[in-house]
C-alpha cells in the first residue's frame, strides 16, 4: 500500500459504520489503492475553469403548494422496525 | 411457439380476441420459470398468489368490456428488479441486509403499470444494491446467462435481461446507474433502454448513485420497449428530479424510414480493447444502417477513457451517503450490541457484502475531509467534460453508436475478485449516465455464439429518434436467434 496507510482504512471504516476484520482492512486496502491510482488519471486534465456537475438538467428548488395530505399511518410506518415499543422505535441506551 | 415469442401488441390482440385470458398468460409465464429458473435464477421471489387472483380480476373487466384498446399492456405479466419497491410484496435490493423488508407503498413505476393492468409475477435478482456488472454480487444466488449458463447475464439488471431472454416474462424493469440495464440487455440478447436522466419517475427505486440511477424497460423487441416506456415515462411529484416535460409518442417514429439521419460513431467506442467479434458485429450494423439510408462518420469522444474513473469516485461517494440509511435501526436487518454506534457497526458489517463495502469505503473516502477536492470535486469536473464532449456531437449528429460493452458475455467467476477488470466492463455505457442522455442496447448478432449488443444513444429527452433508428436496424436485420441453454447444470 502506498497512497492509503491501514490506519487511513480504519479512519475510513470508522467513518462509514464499518466493522472490518484485520484479513479485510488488508484486502480492501489493496484493492482501494488500485481503484484510487486509477483515479488519480482524472489529474491530467487540467479542470481548472470548468465547473463541476451534481446534475445534468437545470432543475432547482422544485416546489410545490403546502397543501395537508394523508401521510404513512403509525403502524405502517413502524412496520418494518426490527424492535419497537408503545409505537416507537427501540433503540440501545445511547447514554454511557 | 412460445407464448412469449409474440409481441406484447400480438398478446393484447389475442386477449381482446379471446383466443387467450389473462389468467392463462400469468399461468404460462409461472410455468415457464418452474421449467427453466432453477438452472436461470432469473427471480428472487414469486408473487403467485396474488398475481393469479389479480389475473382472474382482470379477466373479469375484460369479459364486462371495462377495456379499451389503448390499454396495450393490459393483462400482461411482468418482472420488477428487486430495488424496485412493490407494496406487500418483499423487496431486498438482492442484499441479507432488506432480507425482510416489506415497501408500504409501491414505486411511481410499479404503480403506473398497475394501473396500465399488468401482473406483476416476482422479484428480479440483481447484483447487491445493484453494484455489479455480473449479477454475482447477488446476496441470494447466482443468476446465470440462458445463451449459456456458464456465463454470466451481465449486471446489475441480470436478472431482469434474463427472464425476458429464458421467456419467463414477455417484459420486465431493470434500472441502470452505469450500465445496468444496457450491458446485461447486451449480453442476454434482448432490448433494453436507460431514459434520459428525469424522464422516469425513480420514487420508489431504492438509491444507489441519485444523480445517475434511472429505471427502463427491458423487452424482446424495440417496439416492445418504447409501448412501455410510453407507460412508464413522465413527471411524478413525488420525484423532484423527474423532468416536467410532455411525453412524446414514442411509437409514432417506429415507420423504418431513415434516410438522411446522421450517425456519429465514436472512434474510442471501437478501439483498442474491444473484442474483434464485437467490433465485426458493430461494423455490419452500421453498413446495414447506411443501406437504409443513414450517414456515419467517425468522430471522437476525447474524454471517454476518463469516464471511467469519474464514474467509480461519483458513484461510490453517492452510494456511501445514500446507504448510510441502513443502520437497522428504521428497518431492515439488525444486530443488537450494547450501545447504538456497535449495533449500527454490526448491522452494517453483517448485512452488506464485500463489493457495497468496497464502494461505501471508496465513496466515503472520497469524501473525507482533506480528499473531497482531490477526488469528488474533480470528478465532478471531469463530468461537465464529458456531457459537453456529448452536446458538442448531438450539435451535428442525431445519434451516437457504437458497442454496448467491449466483449460478450464473461464467464462466471472469471472477474469476480478483481474490481478494476469487472469495472472496465462499464466502459461504454457509464459515459451515457454521466451525461445523463438517453441510450438503448438491441441484439446485434452473435459473436461465438453470444450475443452481441449494439447502442445507440440520443439527445437529452429524444428517445423518441433513439426508438426509431433501434426499430428500424431491428426490422432490416431480423436476427431470430434464440437461448440455447447450453452448458451449466445440463452440460
Amino acid at each position: 500500500m502506498e497512497r492509503i496507510t491501514e490506519e487511513q482504512i480504519r479512519h475510513v471504516a470508522e467513518l462509514a459504520r464499518l466493522e472490518l476484520k484485520d484479513e479485510e482492512i488488508r484486502h480492501f486496502g489493496e484493492q482501494l489503492d488500485k481503484i484510487i491510482d486509477a483515479a488519480q488519471q482524472l489529474n491530467e486534465l487540467d479542470t481548472e475553469n470548468i465547473a463541476p456537475t451534481s446534475h445534468v438538467l437545470d432543475v432547482r428548488n422544485v416546489l410545490r403548494d403546502d397543501e395537508v395530505k394523508p401521510s404513512l399511518p403509525r403502524e405502517e410506518a413502524l412496520k418494518n422496525a426490527p424492535d419497537q415499543q408503545d409505537g416507537q422505535i427501540r433503540v440501545p441506551s445511547i447514554l454511557e | 411457439m412460445e407464448a412469449f415469442e409474440y409481441s406484447l401488441k400480438e398478446l393484447q390482440q389475442q386477449l381482446h380476441s379471446g383466443e387467450t385470458t389473462v389468467e392463462n398468460l400469468v399461468n404460462l409465464s409461472f410455468s415457464r420459470i418452474e421449467e427453466v429458473d432453477d438452472q436461470v435464477g432469473a427471480f428472487l421471489r414469486l408473487d403467485k398468489e396474488r398475481a393469479v387472483e389479480r389475473a382472474r380480476e382482470l379477466d373479469r373487466q375484460l369479459k364486462q368490456d371495462e377495456i379499451s384498446a389503448q390499454d396495450a399492456l393490459f393483462g400482461l405479466p411482468v418482472g420488477v428488479k428487486d430495488n424496485i419497491v412493490t407494496k406487500g410484496l418483499v423487496t431486498t435490493c438482492a442484499s441479507q441486509m432488506l432480507k425482510n423488508f416489506e415497501p408500504v407503498h409501491d414505486a411511481t413505476v410499479v404503480e403506473k403499470l398497475r394501473d396500465a393492468g399488468t401482473v406483476t409475477v416476482g422479484k428480479l435478482n440483481m447484483d447487491e444494491f445493484a453494484m455489479g456488472s455480473s449479477n454475482e454480487n447477488s446476496g441470494y444466488k447466482l443468476c446465470r446467462n440462458p445463451w449459456n449458463l456458464d456465463h454470466v447475464p451481465g449486471g446489475s439488471s441480470g436478472g431482469s435481461a434474463a427472464a425476458v431472454a429464458a421467456g419467463e416474462v414477455p417484459f420486465s424493469l431493470g434500472s441502470d446507474t452505469g450500465g445496468s440495464i444496457r450491458e446485461p440487455a447486451a449480453y442476454c440478447g434482448v432490448v433494453g433502454m436507460k431514459p434520459t436522466y428525469g424522464r422516469v419517475s425513480r420514487f420508489g427505486l431504492v438509491a444507489f448513485a441519485s444523480s445517475l440511477d434511472q429505471i427502463g424497460p427491458i423487452t424482446r423487441s424495440v417496439e416492445d420497449n418504447a409501448l412501455v416506456m410510453q407507460h412508464i415515462a413522465g413527471f411524478d411529484e413525488r420525484d423532484s428530479t423527474s423532468a416536467d416535460m410532455d411525453v412524446p409518442d414514442f411509437l409514432a417514429g417506429l415507420t423504418g424510414d431513415i434516410k438522411g439521419m446522421k450517425i456519429a460513431v465514436p472512434k474510442e467506442y471501437l478501439g483498442e480493447g474491444v473484442d474483434k467479434g464485437v467490433r465485426e458485429k458493430v461494423q455490419e450494423a452500421l453498413q446495414l444502417l447506411k443501406e437504409l439510408g443513414a450517414e456515419y462518420e467517425e468522430v471522437s469522444l476525447p474524454h471517454s477513457k476518463y469516464a471511467l474513473a469519474a464514474y467509480y469516485v461519483l458513484a461510490s461517494s453517492e452510494a456511501s451517503a445514500n446507504l448510510a440509511r441502513f443502520d437497522g435501526i428504521r428497518y431492515g436487518v439488525r444486530k443488537t450490541e450494547d450501545n447504538l454506534l456497535d449495533t449500527y457497526k454490526k448491522s452494517r458489517s453483517d448485512g452488506f457484502g464485500d463489493e457495497v463495502k468496497r464502494r461505501i469505503m471508496l465513496g466515503t473516502f472520497a469524501l473525507s475531509s482533506g480528499y473531497y477536492d482531490a477526488y469528488y470535486k474533480k470528478a465532478q469536473r471531469v463530468r461537465t467534460l464529458i456531457k459537453e464532449d456529448f452536446e458538442d456531437l448531438f450539435l451535428q449528429y442525431d445519434v451516437v453508436i457504437g458497442p454496448t460493452s467491449p466483449t460478450t458475455a464473461f464467464k462466471i467467476g472469471e472477474a469476480v475478485d478483481d474490481p478494476m477488470t469487472m469495472y472496465a466492463n462499464d466502459i461504454l455505457t457509464i459515459p451515457m449516465n454521466l451525461a445523463g442522455v438517453p441510450a438503448i442496447s438491441i441484439p446485434c448478432g452473435l459473436s461465438e455464439d453470444m450475443p452481441v449488443g449494439l447502442q445507440i444513444i440520443g439527445r437529452h429527452f429524444d428517445e423518441a429518434t433513439v426508438y426509431k433508428v433501434a426499430h428500424a436496424y431491428e426490422k432490416a436485420a431480423s436476427h431470430n436467434a434464440r437461448p440455447q441453454f447450453k452448458g451449466g447444470a445440463q452440460a
